[in-house]
């Protein structure tokens, strides 16, 4: 993960990116164009209540970035690269998570017929995403994510199954968190048409162990890339 | 069912997104100006800010017709069609979930000032669980495949995450369906995507009016 180090260079831009919200702020004539855009007084609280949680955080002694955004998913993908790059190699790191998680289960020998099969097919999907993604990080500019050394607890069918269902819920959850975020409308068609292939494996495999196909209802809930790292991050050994 | 009552929370959750479109903004500012520098800062608010344009309206209104339609087919197959108990089951989650997508995009298009479509006559051709089977995996990875083509062209974020949000729905809908079915619940890495005019010809079979 980002390493504890405070970059001098990176204070600067932070210092300066506060000074602009805080000119924001406090000079009228921004302010006020920029509430026009935001269309009323509820973008004023959250400015303010914005403003607050960026002076609080700036105490901070993490990371010189966590220091100026409180709680972003964008602030911990651009550990990844910048912009859609990477949000891009952020979704690269999670298919080959996957992709690693599905050929281990497949190998593990725990199962077997139509169940094996679509394990199979879902990893193969898995890596036809790793390899979309990876050529997207290219045409991009920018250099593709490293493949992750991982390691999953593959005890039996069940559990197996479970932490399967786990996995692509965050996966489909991860994508939603950050199609705001993603400003190629090209790259935001690629994540979205993943993104559904994810949500289809999450409700197949919800179904399978007999849970509901849709655990959050009629509207599927998004998160952040700090709470997907996190839940990630025990299987990622190197 | 109590449909006001059982819709309400899901409502307000959509709500959220709209309330609190200032910190999804912000947030994307933020990191816009991090990444970018500040120079970038104004024109990206600028733009994510732009009210919902005719255009979004349009898509909204797009995905009303599509829900509308779901809603009543499932309603139907509960209604007229002799169903296995987890089929029927599966029905009414379903419709219960479309419900809840025509009354958040009813309310998302009369937020931006729009008009929502009414609901359109419809007519389903199936008359037992097979037919019901093969038509609602059409609707969902139509449904799925439509959400997916118009989203890059949503102009306001906060439309964008409610549509994000409606089409995992969808694209769990046709899993679940498919395994109901017999098919496989993702028989692609990629979920195709259709322009309007593509997902209008393929369910104009099924609109009367």
């Amino acid at each position: 993960m980002t390493p504890e180090i405070h970059d001098p260079a990176t204070e600067t831009e932070e210092r300066q990116h506060t000074s602009a919200l805080s000119r924001l702020a406090a000079d009228p004539v921004s302010r006020k164009r920029f509430l026009t855009m935001a269309g009323g007084t509820g973008a004023a609280a959250t400015l303010s209540a914005f403003l607050a949680a960026c002076g609080s955080g700036g105490s901070s002694s993490t990371t010189s970035t966590t220091a100026t955004m409180p709680a972003s998913a964008a602030n911990d993908v651009s550990q990844f690269g910048k912009g859609d790059i990477g949000i891009v190699n952020y979704a690269l790191t999670l298919e080959y998570l996957e992709t690693a998680f599905y050929g281990d289960v497949v190998n593990s020998g725990l199962f077997k017929g139509s169940s094996l099969a679509t394990i199979k097919q879902f990893g193969e999907e898995e890596s036809e995403h790793v390899q979309a993604l990876t050529a997207a990080v290219k045409k991009l500019g920018g250099k593709p994510a490293p493949k992750p050394k991982a390691k999953f607890p593959l005890k039996d069918p069940n559990s197996v199954l479970k932490l399967a269902a786990t996995v692509e819920n965050l996966g489909a959850a991860a994508y939603l968190g950050q199609a705001g975020a993603i400003r190629s409308p090209e790259i935001l068609a690629s994540a979205l048409a993943i993104h559904t292939v994810e949500g289809r494996h999450a409700a197949a495999l919800n179904t399978l162990l007999g849970e509901s196909p849709t655990p959050d209802g009629a509207f599927a809930k998004p998160a952040d890339a700090a709470t997907v790292l996190n839940a990630v991050k025990p299987f990622i050994v190197g | 069912m109590n449909s006001t009552e059982s819709q309400s929370p899901e409502l307000a959750e959509v709500e959220v997104h709209g309330t609190s479109r200032g910190a999804f903004i912000l947030r994307g500012a933020l990191a816009a100006g991090a990444l970018y520098g500040l120079g970038s800062v104004t024109p990206f608010v600028g733009q994510a800010l732009a009210k919902s344009s005719g255009g979004d309206i349009d898509i909204l209104n797009f995905a009303l017709t599509l829900e509308y339609l779901e809603a009543a087919f499932y309603k139907e197959a509960q209604q007229q069609v002799k169903l296995s108990s987890d089929t029927k089951a599966l029905a009414k989650l379903i419709q219960g979930h479309e419900d809840e997508h025509v009354a958040a995009l009813t309310m998302a298009i009369k937020g931006a000032g729009g008009k929502p479509v009414t609901a359109p006559g419809v007519s389903f051709p199936f008359s037992d669980e097979s037919g019901f089977l093969k038509l609602a995996q059409t609707f969902e990875d139509t449904g799925v495949s439509a959400y997916n083509g118009a989203a890059p062209a949503i102009k306001s974020v906060d439309v964008l995450a409610s549509a994000g949000a409606i089409v995992q729905v969808e694209a769990r809908h046709a899993a679940a369906i498919r395994l109901m079915a017999g098919e496989s619940p993702a028989p692609d890495a990629f979920d195709k995507s259709l322009e309007k005019d593509a997902v209008l010809k393929a369910v104009q079979p099924f609109i009367k009016s």
